[in-house]
């Protein structure tokens, strides 16, 4: 008896420990001298990076439900546990050296991130609704905080106001629906609620799908799909561009991860509705995000909406029969994170002391002055439209076949033309980085972390272009 | 020597060598950089005459198979090959590619290693397009020539090359999607039929396709192609991508790009869907006369010498995509040595356009790099400066006129020819493009190279270099060459040529 509680104690442990690190970081923040301020994100880094390696090291172990059926530990959250580490180490190498230049409150940036980070690992391994809203919380009230970390600009502040109205609003709709789900069912366990509804009377279905509405409202708010997508822009524009970063990778995938929990584990008798609802969302995400992209000048705020423009796929990733392809929703949320990370992070290093690069003419005359940041941003550019050798193909290749496989044809040919109409607009980055002069003459020293992550995440796109087997032989095995 | 994989080599050499001359950078002189070019692309030509020494002109399939697992959880393999529809591809790309890189370096100044290295990456994805045989993997190469291609107009392009690259993009870009999507579906139905490897091409031609599908498939591959190719009315990118790239790529755009367009249709269309090509063989039968008919006067009135160049490309490639579905005709009244003899002709204009257009761009790209100007207008006379250049210069607008002895020639008639089997209608429109390519190439020519020197700079004028001389005349021989004797060309494409007359002509319902 007690071995088992060790052992599935041993299981909670990236999560332990992770919490132990945040608190020992918010120590040194406070209590460290100037001289080794420095070393915070560095030891925040290392703390996320270990985590990351724990949660790998727990990948074999056999799926065990942990606190009274609260949280999961499966194949599958440890592989989207490692990855959120994965994109959180290279989100701190890219932001490091731009926070140190900014008027931040330094320690508590890192702090922030790293309990985000916390709550996204509650969200994705929980079993239960209210752990589920307990990680959605975590997750959400430090990035409230970040959005708004440079108090002075007004932008700024606006977007902070704006995600934290726009999130609490979508936090209540989660909770109405998980109550609605309560009255139903008379539980709070998702596998529990999965089982009562399976052969359920059709009143208590009504009440579900009631139920299924609100909770759909949320997720689309956490996305930031069309036509719950009016904070997005905002707040990818006015955040700091790491925080931005953060935001357009990272909690992708945990947004992933909550889907995937409240709309395939939680309501699968409901698959068909949910499934017209998210095709709904789909095309009017594909549809607004490509066309309303083109009009943008601001570099953000045009990544913003070829994010929503991306959510539509991702949606439609969800479609077709039941839960077999999560392999490919997550090979896309990856592929996307990865992608939009080095987009963002390129921001991130032009901007790193001081001047903020942001619009699309601040790019110009890149290709001579950085060969090689112009070079990988092309790369992220071209693997956002999906050209082959780079991994935005392989992403876009297996949700076509999957669309053609369920017969839904028509979906697939919205998505590809309007896949079409979404190069338009990457093709302007480029077009700004190679065919048109410098005006610009501000050229930042590119720290060394940054540029390795720039590198790492360039060559990871690249490489699950020519070479997806591995990840995808991974994925397809979890299902 | 004999066990090298001689496609992988011949694919992934010249992307070595963009590697090595991006990685070089600007540190080092320009001679540097073209040696370095022009020896991966010798390597090149080298490893592609090899092949051509050492391929069997009596087989049909595929020879120099390689054939390795890349995605096997997605059927997708990497697997190459060629035969006698790819090989004088391959040369082609090979030897102008060799041109193209030896004709950069007088007009272009800026950024030379970035532009040697797009030019040897392009010749990579090319070749890799004509000797992939597993669908997915053409695809890849397909889309990935994009970007070079992109970049190339984008960067050293005249002054409206913005608008251009861009449209030339998107253009080429709708096109492929519609091709990915067509092959994911056949993909779905082989796999539904229980085929094995899947995406390979060679069973997509012997997947079933009921007539429904096939409409469907004919179509989204038809729109595919037809973009690239590219047929009368999606052509519009071509006169302006053409226009604003630089010399070396109008003349890879011209001779090789669209070679790809007409290749998918040996691919895809014909032996795939044979079925839904041949019920609506009239439709691109009429198409190709409006190119060549229609374009051929547009081509008259242009005012810009690339542009007026750009439109007679339609018109020529016009005649490819005639030949091609001129065999479903013939078919009908069971012409089979006609249809043979159509398809022949098909094959042999797509080679032969590739010497006569790349010949007329780097002749513009001469007078170009000297006078600054593409307009007609702005020349007059200049053989009273130029003898040499002029000589050789009427040579190509002589064969782009389709004079016998030229190979312009051989690909024409044997269409027209074969043509009159048919239907005497189509045959007498497609004769006319031998009065409408006369006059507008030689009004052309009369205007530019003929007449009294008006222009004070035209008397200024330079002959041609060696360097201009030695480009020109190789291939002022290949372009006799193939007009007097083009059996060696005719015999490789013999047996791979039945075997696809076949393939088209036998019916999958």
């Amino acid at each position: 008896m007690l071995e088992t509680m060790t052992f599935k104690g041993l299981l909670l442990t990236p999560e332990v420990f992770l919490s132990v690190g945040i608190s020992l970081v918010l120590l040194l923040a406070a209590f460290a001298k100037k001289g080794t301020q420095a070393m915070v994100p560095l030891f925040a880094q290392a703390i996320v990076g270990i985590t990351g390696l724990l949660c790998l090291a727990s990948f074999n172990i056999q799926s065990h439900e942990l606190w009274m059926g609260m949280l999961l530990q499966d194949q599958t959250t440890s592989l989207i546990k490692v990855l959120l580490c994965l994109l959180t180490v290279i989100t701190i190498s890219f932001s490091r050296h731009y926070v140190r230049n900014r008027a931040f409150m330094q320690g508590e940036y890192w702090v922030l991130m790293m309990f985000s980070l916390l709550g996204m690992m509650v969200l994705v391994a929980s079993q239960h609704l209210l752990a589920l809203y307990l990680g959605v919380e975590i997750m959400a009230l430090p990035l409230y905080a970040m959005v708004s970390m440079c108090r002075d600009n007004s932008l700024n502040a606006e977007a902070g106001m704006k995600y934290f109205v726009m999130g609490a609003l979508s936090s209540g709709m989660l909770l109405y629906g998980i109550s609605m789900l309560y009255g139903a069912t008379g539980t709070v366990g998702i596998p529990e609620i999965s089982d009562i509804l399976s052969d359920a009377d059709p009143q208590m279905m009504h009440i579900a799908m009631f139920g299924l509405v609100f909770i759909m409202v949320a997720v689309a708010f956490k996305f930031g799909a069309v036509p719950f997508h009016m904070w997005l822009p905002d707040v990818y524009q006015g955040a700091p561009t790491t925080v931005t970063l953060f935001i357009g990778s990272v909690t992708k995938v945990a947004a992933v991860g909550m889907a995937y929990r409240l709309l395939h584990d939680l309501l699968p008798e409901l698959s068909d509705t949910w499934q017209l609802m998210l095709a709904g969302m789909a095309v009017l995400s594909l549809v607004l995000g490509n066309i309303v992209a083109i009009a943008q000048t601001n570099a953000k705020r045009m990544l913003a909406y070829s994010a929503i423009s991306h959510i539509g796929f991702l949606f439609l990733a969800m479609l077709g029969s039941g839960g077999d392809n999560l392999g490919i929703y997550l090979f896309y949320v990856l592929v996307y994170a990865l992608t939009a990370q080095g987009a963002f992070g390129v921001l991130t290093i032009l901007s790193g002391e001081g001047g903020e690069i942001e619009t699309i003419k601040d790019l110009r005359g890149l290709g001579k002055r950085r060969p090689f940041v112009a070079f990988m941003m092309m790369l992220f550019m071209f693997s956002l439209i999906g050209v082959p050798p780079t991994a935005g193909f392989y992403a876009k290749f297996l949700i076509l076949q999957s669309l053609l496989e369920n017969g839904l044809w028509l979906l697939a040919l919205i998505a590809v033309i309007f896949s079409v109409i979404g190069a338009f607009y990457y093709l302007r980055i480029i077009k700004s980085m190679y065919f048109e002069e410098a005006e610009l003459v501000f050229d930042p020293r590119i720290p060394l972390d940054a540029g390795c992550a720039l590198t790492l995440t360039g060559a990871l796109v690249l490489a699950l272009g020519i070479m997806p087997t591995p990840i995808w032989a991974l994925l397809q095995r979890l299902v | 020597m004999l066990d090298l994989p001689v496609l992988s080599v011949l694919t992934w050499t010249p992307l070595l060598g963009a590697c090595l001359l991006l990685m070089t950078g600007e540190r080092r002189s320009a001679v540097f950089h073209e040696r370095l070019a022009f020896f991966f692309a010798l390597v090149h030509l080298f490893f592609s005459l090899v092949l051509f020494k050492r391929f069997d002109t009596t087989i049909a399939g595929m020879q120099f198979v390689e054939f390795a697992d890349w995605l096997p959880e997605l059927d997708i393999h990497y697997a190459l090959g060629v035969d006698g529809l790819s090989l004088p591809l391959i040369l082609l790309t090979s030897f102008i590619t060799v041109l193209v890189i030896l004709g950069a370096r007088p007009g272009i100044k800026s950024r030379l290693p970035g532009y040697y290295a797009a030019f040897l990456m392009m010749e990579s994805m090319i070749t890799g397009v004509f000797c992939a045989t597993d669908s997915i993997l053409f695809y890849m190469f397909f889309e990935a020539m994009l970007i070079p291609m992109f970049l190339i107009i984008g960067i050293w392009g005249g002054a409206n090359r913005l608008y251009a690259t861009v449209k030339f993009f998107l253009y080429t870009f709708l096109g492929s999607v519609f091709l990915l999507l067509s092959l994911i579906y056949m993909h779905l139905v082989a796999q539904e039929a229980g085929l094995s490897n899947t995406f390979s091409m060679a069973t997509f031609a012997g997947t079933l396709f009921n007539m429904t599908e096939q409409k469907w498939l004919f179509f989204a591959l038809l729109f595919a192609f037809a973009i690239k190719i590219p047929m009368w009315p999606v052509h519009t990118w071509l006169p302006d991508a053409h226009t604003e790239a630089p010399t070396g790529g109008s003349v890879i755009l011209a001779a090789v790009l669209l070679k790809m367009g007409g290749y998918g249709f040996l691919r895809f269309i014909l032996p795939v869907v044979p079925d839904a090509a041949a019920a609506y063989a009239e439709v691109v039968i009429a198409l190709s006369l409006v190119a060549v008919v229609y374009i051929g006067f547009v081509a008259l009135v242009q005012k810009d010498m690339k542009r007026l160049i750009a439109y007679s490309s339609v018109a020529h490639m016009g005649f490819v995509t005639l030949g091609f579905f001129l065999i479903f005709a013939l078919m009908k009244n069971n012409r089979i040595e006609s249809a043979m003899m159509s398809l022949q002709g098909a094959l042999v204009q797509q080679i032969s356009h590739g010497f006569i257009s790349a010949a007329l761009f780097f002749g513009i790209g001469v007078l170009y790099d000297r006078m600054h100007s593409r307009k007609i207008a702005d020349y007059g006379g200049v053989a009273n400066v130029m003898p040499w250049f002029s000589a050789l210069f009427v040579l190509f607008a002589m064969a782009n006129c389709g004079l016998p002895g030229t190979s312009g020639f051989v690909g024409e008639f044997f269409v027209i020819l074969s043509g009159f089997q048919a239907s005497i209608v189509t045959s007498v429109l497609a004769a006319t493009t031998l009065i409408l390519s006369a006059a507008y190439t030689l009004w052309l020519v009369k205007r530019v190279i003929y007449g009294e020197v008006v222009q004070k700079e035209v008397a200024t004028l330079k002959d041609i270099t060696w360097r201009e001389g030695v480009i020109l005349s190789s291939l002022a021989v290949f372009v006799l060459g193939l007009g007097f004797w083009p059996q060696p060309l005719v015999n490789c494409m013999q047996a791979s040529g039945s075997l696809l007359l076949n393939q088209a002509t036998q019916s999958k319902l």
